[in-house]
């Protein structure tokens, strides 16, 4: 393993670990405000519950995200010491912004984790809302700063050094709409469906539970509305790409030969020293119809430039394929969900549904990580896209090996802590269909 | 004053409250580890009441001070980051074990062999995390970190050892754990009151020998906070003030004065950081990188100072809040003062 290999390892892998804990910090402050606002609204002592409960893992996993953001932080300059250098007086700004938004977002988790018995319930959920509102507006600036990093703005480039900085030109680079927006609705359809598919699995065992019921409820509301905007918003997103990121839309579709009327290629492994595509479905001018809304429109292809700047369209069309698909399938059931919803006027709990809610629950994470390795991948083998390469970015210390098999462990380690303290505190959940419990919740 | 110069401030005020709040949060684990006595329970139950609101947002001006720096001194942070590499990254593994292990026991199976196994690893890498990060602040100012005008290491990646910063570090963990355990005296009740008066006062103790250890060996190994010591302009006034808050804290810990305690230990932790600041001016990373070198250019600067005071009128209300309601007079047993 190369220092560079092990230098992409480590932060791919903490950043894999990072974000998943980071996309629950977005959206499941809005899962239990929403049980918290019905709870109090309607006097429901088992909405009420359940917001404690999801206060609780939310805790767990709030933690977490917090002390792997901050690996995240120190390894920019640990990792790609050359990278920060000339990218953070450009792009500081978002940062700088996302700094004080996690701020707010931890204040105020402690106030809500903390104080249910110490301030009133209208400070206690407007707390909530706050930090529904900061993970976002985290989640905003973060992405922003990635955008950057896709499409450099904001600077001129004078001999190799950035000139002439304009870091809220930078902020705003060019396709960061659509790449916020998709990002935003991932994070609340991904934890939806992992929360859904968890209440699903034991509303299947006890069928009828009013505790599980409201918890599915709530979650497929928030996870299944994201999941059907998230159509919507990748094509805006290949829109974007097609005008501004052409060689990536060109990798993560497969597509080589600039044409009009560019098919869209469904599955398939593409082989970049053939310059084909194999064994893919293909639906005539469907990525014409698709990047531009027109089907005679020209798609440029892989071929159109230089090879030294192509990602790796295999990897990168691989890992879209699974993102699309998955996400299609959520948005299907999610249809569905809304479908028998709206018949029933009440939370679906047909056990098949329910089965297909549960077998759904990772997707949205699959298809998160997915997604995010589109973005990487689809920017090699440049760091700052057109500007710096990886490799000129990383940092001139040795062994970086050591460090990156260290943190695999404590990942890993961590990861599965985490995952049996959820499983016990679900396994712990009110017994008796809609009984409170005596509120254990979370007082320290 | 150039933005420069004030952004500089701005690190420096922002260590200030990290050691001030976080600090006192990884002295709260050096008293988890130390906990004992017919008490020892009720010690760690206090130490975690006391920390679980606050320490995650309290861990967040680490966050800031990382970003205002490669943002505003982009070639002094990647000469930390370079230079530091080992320290910082084992920095990192204290901070995730210390906030992941707090945070499962809190949450987790209450049996106690599980919370004995979470509570070791919680203070283990509370002792841990202080000790590497004073170990990087004595790096730094002793010189001993040399690097090229971008930030690219010079020296030997095992350069940040010696014995200058590790005294730094075992410095930083009494620092901490005296603050820690002034604050902890100030929520307790009782006899709990007294075994953390009795922690203090022997914290307060270390505070002064190392203190003294770190004087001492300044004068070969850190030249420049020997100077900022002994023959700066300011370098009496200082020293007169950190030395009667320390009194202070002494004298009123003496005559169960908590509350006053809490603001001289704090006055005393905040001079010491700030006197570490002010010795090394106008250095960054001493000696080759001052802050005029390390600057980002003015347009970057200038609008990052507006940020920071966006975001600070954000944050000091927010932060009010939270400690009113987890530390203020109204605060439920056992908390108060």
């Amino acid at each position: 393993m190369t220092d560079l290999d092990a230098a992409r390892w480590l932060f791919g892998t903490s950043l894999a670990f990072h974000i998943l804990f980071a996309a629950v910090g977005v959206a499941m402050p809005v899962l239990m405000v929403l049980a918290e606002w019905r709870g109090r609204r309607a006097r429901s002592a088992v909405h009420l519950e359940l917001a404690r409960r999801w206060a609780k893992g939310t805790a767990i996993l709030f933690a977490v995200g917090a002390v792997s953001g901050t690996v995240i932080a120190f390894e920019l300059g640990l990792l790609w010491p050359r990278f920060m250098a000339f990218a953070g007086p450009i792009i500081g700004m978002p940062f700088s912004l996302e700094g004080f938004a996690f701020f707010a977002e931890a204040i105020f988790l402690g106030i809500y984790l903390y104080g249910w018995e110490r301030v009133s319930p209208r400070l206690h959920l407007a707390s909530g809302v706050l930090v529904a509102a900061s993970g976002a507006l985290s989640a905003f600036f973060v992405t922003l700063a990635n955008a950057w990093m896709a499409h450099p703005a904001g600077f001129d480039l004078v001999l190799g050094r950035p000139a002439s900085l304009r870091p809220l030109e930078a902020m705003f680079p060019p396709g960061w709409a659509h790449e916020v927006v998709h990002v935003l609705l991932s994070c609340y359809a991904a934890t939806g469906f992992a929360v859904a598919g968890i209440h699903a699995f034991f509303l299947r065992r006890a069928p009828g539970h009013a505790f599980h019921r409201a918890a599915l409820g709530i979650a497929l509301a928030v996870g299944g509305g994201a999941a059907l905007l998230q159509p919507l918003s990748g094509d805006f997103s290949a829109r974007e790409l097609a005008r501004t990121q052409p060689v990536k839309l060109a990798a993560l579709e497969g597509h080589f030969e600039t044409r009009r009327g560019a098919p869209l290629h469904v599955g398939g492994l593409p082989d970049a020293d053939a310059r084909v595509t194999r064994w893919a479905l293909e639906i005539p001018r469907g990525l014409s119809l698709l990047a531009f809304h027109d089907p005679d429109a020209e798609v440029k292809g892989l071929s159109e430039f230089p090879r030294e700047v192509w990602p790796d369209p295999l990897k990168v069309h691989l890992a879209f394929q699974v993102m699309v698909g998955l996400g299609t399938a959520m948005a299907a059931l999610a249809l569905v969900a809304l479908g028998l919803a709206w018949r029933a006027r009440a939370v679906p709990g047909h056990p098949l549904f329910l089965l297909a809610v549960t077998a759904a629950g990772p997707c949205g994470f699959v298809a998160l990580e997915a997604g995010w390795l589109v973005t990487e991948w689809g920017r090699q083998p440049f760091t700052i896209w057109g500007v710096m390469r990886t490799a000129e970015a990383v940092t001139p210390v040795p062994n970086l090996a050591v460090a990156f098999w260290a943190f695999a462990a404590l990942y890993l380690f961590l990861g599965a802590m985490v995952a049996l303290l959820l499983w016990r505190q679900i396994l712990r959940a009110p017994p008796a269909p809609g009984s409170p419990e005596s509120p254990r919740g979370a007082a320290p | 004053m150039t933005p420069a110069d004030l952004l500089a401030g701005a690190v420096l005020a922002a260590l200030v409250c990290y050691a001030l709040s976080g600090g006192a949060d990884f002295g709260g684990g050096i008293w988890d580890l130390l906990a004992s006595g017919p008490r020892k329970r009720e010690q760690r139950d206090l130490v975690e009441h006391a920390i679980g609101p606050i320490w995650e947002a309290n861990h967040v001006w680490l966050i800031l001070v990382v970003v205002v720096l490669f943002t505003g001194f982009p070639p002094a942070f990647a000469a930390v980051s370079t230079t530091l590499f080992v320290p910082l990254t084992l920095l990192l593994v204290g901070i995730v074990l210390r906030g992941a292990a707090f945070t499962f026991r809190s949450h987790g199976d209450s049996r106690d062999a599980v919370q004995a196994r979470w509570g070791l690893l919680f203070s283990g890498s509370s002792v841990l995390a202080p000790l590497l990060l004073g170990a990087c602040v004595g790096a730094i100012a002793s010189g001993r970190l040399r690097v090229t005008a971008e930030g690219m290491p010079r020296s030997s990646p095992g350069a940040w050892l010696g014995p200058f910063p590790v005294a730094a570090g075992a410095f930083a963990c009494a620092l901490f754990a005296f603050l820690a355990a002034v604050y902890l005296a100030v929520e307790a009740r009782g006899a709990l009151q007294e075994d953390f008066r009795r922690r203090a006062l022997g914290a307060g103790a270390a505070v002064f020998l190392g203190a003294a250890a770190c004087a001492l060996l300044s004068w070969r190994e850190a030249p420049i906070v020997f100077a900022g010591l002994t023959s700066r302009g300011w370098s009496l006034p200082l020293q007169v003030a950190t030395g009667a808050a320390a009194a202070g804290a002494f004298a009123a810990l003496f005559r169960r004065r908590y509350g006053l305690a809490r603001l001289a230990a704090a006055a005393q932790v905040g001079l010491i950081v700030l006197g570490w600041g002010a010795s090394q001016h106008p250095y960054l990373v001493v000696p080759d990188l001052t802050i005029e070198a390390a600057s980002a250019p003015r347009a970057t600067q200038v609008p990052l100072l507006w940020a920071l005071g966006i975001g600070a009128a954000t944050l000091i209300p927010s932060l009010w809040l939270l400690f009113r309601v987890f530390k203020g007079r109204t605060a439920g047993s056992p908390g108060g003062t």
